[in-house]
């Protein structure tokens, strides 16, 4: 299972990426692999106040409806439109066209709470 | 997974297993819900050929002397009519008309029947056959669920992958079922194989009932002739394109087969099917008029995969929730049924199924939802 170095990554299974003060947010490769076939995302609104933990995102497989949660608090300044026309993003290049929003943090600190690769790795029982 | 000890489990499991399947609870069983993903499972079903494991199914055998009235007065529709060798679907019901199960009775001989129950049903299936046995000894009720290993082989492809292996078994028609192996007569203590041409999918196909010990060679078998393996998720998806109900979430003991649009199941305008548990409940119900029909449902609008228990909305106003939702693999829109009350089918109401609070215009359906294209 593909576990990017350059990222920090939630309990939940969730990635972001830290480029100067934008935050990307996304699904890791093993969260894709378990959802199995993504037929449907509900990214959130941008503008959208959303806060670490809580759910900020709706992923969904032909079988299942799941709740993606946001890493950190802040606001949504950018969503991926790509994903309404093709979710199958999600599954086959989660670390790139398959992120699902940007955000501005507004407490930069709960990244210090987030798995570093190698805590996510031994997580995934890799 | 410690409870995985309470679940039962099928003959076929070490199989799936090793086609990579995803196991999961289902009705009290531990079953492969997919194996390569549903999508692609579902598109082999309607376009080459797919095998599920239906070993959670339960098989009874009815037979003897009473066997014929005691299954008439059982069963939503005449089982008189059908001739030795041939099957047909029908319901059990509740004194008041609620639906214990929907099941299939196949005529095995001129006296004897063998019927194929819901996996999670059995027991209570068979608690209310043996609750309304006759004690005059007429009736011998066999429960053979646990001695027989059950695949469904379905697609258009399916034919030509049974005729490959069992090329000496005289193949049934549609709704028939025959010995799978002719010259092979059962031996004491083992079931005789089986081979029924019916299914849950919409597509020409096969049941395959065999003795629990040969479940694994015959899965294998049929793997080596490229049939591909395919879990309860495309089951699913599979059924819910062509309307078939799914005990448990479309039917249940509150509903009525004729609420639920198995009118032509039940035999209540048949001069030759006499008193049946539930028919005077029916007869009422159709004199009083129904309080709600199932009613099948698409998506008018673009959005996301359909669901149970999603509200539906009449003009603005709750009138019902989704028993059944899918996003349908071969239409590519969502697809639902639902208890609706008759105003909803008044031209010009304005349906919407709300999930997460959204609403999405929705529109009343014609079954089947997916229609075979014409060759």
């Amino acid at each position: 299972m593909n576990v990017p170095a350059d990222l920090r990554y939630a309990k939940t299974h969730e990635w972001i990426r830290q480029e100067n003060d934008v935050i990307t947010v996304g699904i890791t490769d093993h969260a894709q692999s378990e959802l199995t076939d993504i037929v449907y995302a509900e990214p959130p609104k941008v503008g959208a106040e959303v806060r670490a933990g809580a759910t900020a995102a709706v992923v969904e497989s032909v079988k299942a409806a799941s709740d993606i949660y946001s890493p950190l608090s802040g606001t949504v300044t950018e969503v991926n439109d790509a994903l309404t026309t093709n979710p199958a993003l999600l599954n086959t290049d989660p670390f790139g066209q398959g992120w699902i929003f940007k955000m501005k943090a507004s407490n930069p600190a709960e990244i210090d709470a987030l798995l570093a690769p190698e805590a996510y790795t031994a997580q995934i029982g890799q | 997974m410690s409870h995985l000890a309470l679940l039962k489990h099928t003959p076929l499991e070490s199989a799936h297993v090793a086609c990579g399947a995803r196991m999961v609870e289902f009705g009290g069983w531990y079953m492969p819900v997919q194996y390569s993903g549903i999508m692609e499972e579902h598109r082999a079903v309607r376009s080459a050929s797919g095998m599920f494991d239906i070993s959670h199914m339960g098989e009874v055998i009815v037979s003897g002397p009473g066997a014929l009235a005691w299954l008439e007065s059982l069963l939503t529709n005449r089982v008189g009519k059908l001739a030795v060798t041939r099957g047909q679907y029908t319901l059990m019901l509740d004194e008041s008309g609620g639906v214990i199960d929907d099941l299939i009775i196949y005529r095995t001989g001129e006296l004897s029947y063998f019927l194929v129950i819901n996996g999670a049903c059995r027991d209570l299936d068979l608690e209310w056959m043996h609750g309304h046995l006759p004690c005059d000894g007429s009736i011998v009720l066999q429960d053979q669920g646990n001695d027989y290993a059950a695949i469904a082989l379905q697609g258009p492809d399916a034919e030509k992958a049974l005729r490959a292996l069992y090329p000496a078994c005289d193949i049934p028609k549609r709704n028939g079922i025959a010995p799978l192996i002719p010259s092979l007569v059962a031996s004491e203590g083992i079931v005789p194989s089986l081979v029924a041409r019916t299914g849950y999918t919409g597509e020409d196909g096969f049941e395959l009932f065999v003795p629990v010990a040969h479940g694994i060679a015959l899965w294998e078998s049929l793997l080596a002739s490229g049939v591909k393996p395919c879990g309860l998720g495309s089951r699913d998806t599979l059924r819910l394109e062509m309307g078939y109900p799914l005990n448990g979430s479309d039917l249940s003991r509150d509903r009525t087969p004729l609420e639920a649009g198995l009118d032509r199941f039940v035999g209540l305008d048949d001069p030759e099917k006499g008193d049946f548990y539930g028919r005077k409940a029916l007869e009422q119900q159709r004199s009083e008029g129904l309080p709600s029909q199932l009613t099948p449902l698409k998506l008018s609008v673009q959005g996301p995969p359909l669901r149970s228990h999603y509200p539906v909305l009449a003009d603005g106003v709750a009138v019902g929730e989704t028993c059944s939702g899918a996003l349908s693999p071969s239409l590519s829109e969502g697809i639902a049924m639902a208890y609706l009350p008759e105003v909803c089918r008044i031209p010009g109401t304005q349906l919407e199924i709300e999930v997460r609070g959204r609403r999405y215009a929705a529109s009343i359906a014609t079954l089947p939802f997916y229609k075979k294209p014409s060759l």
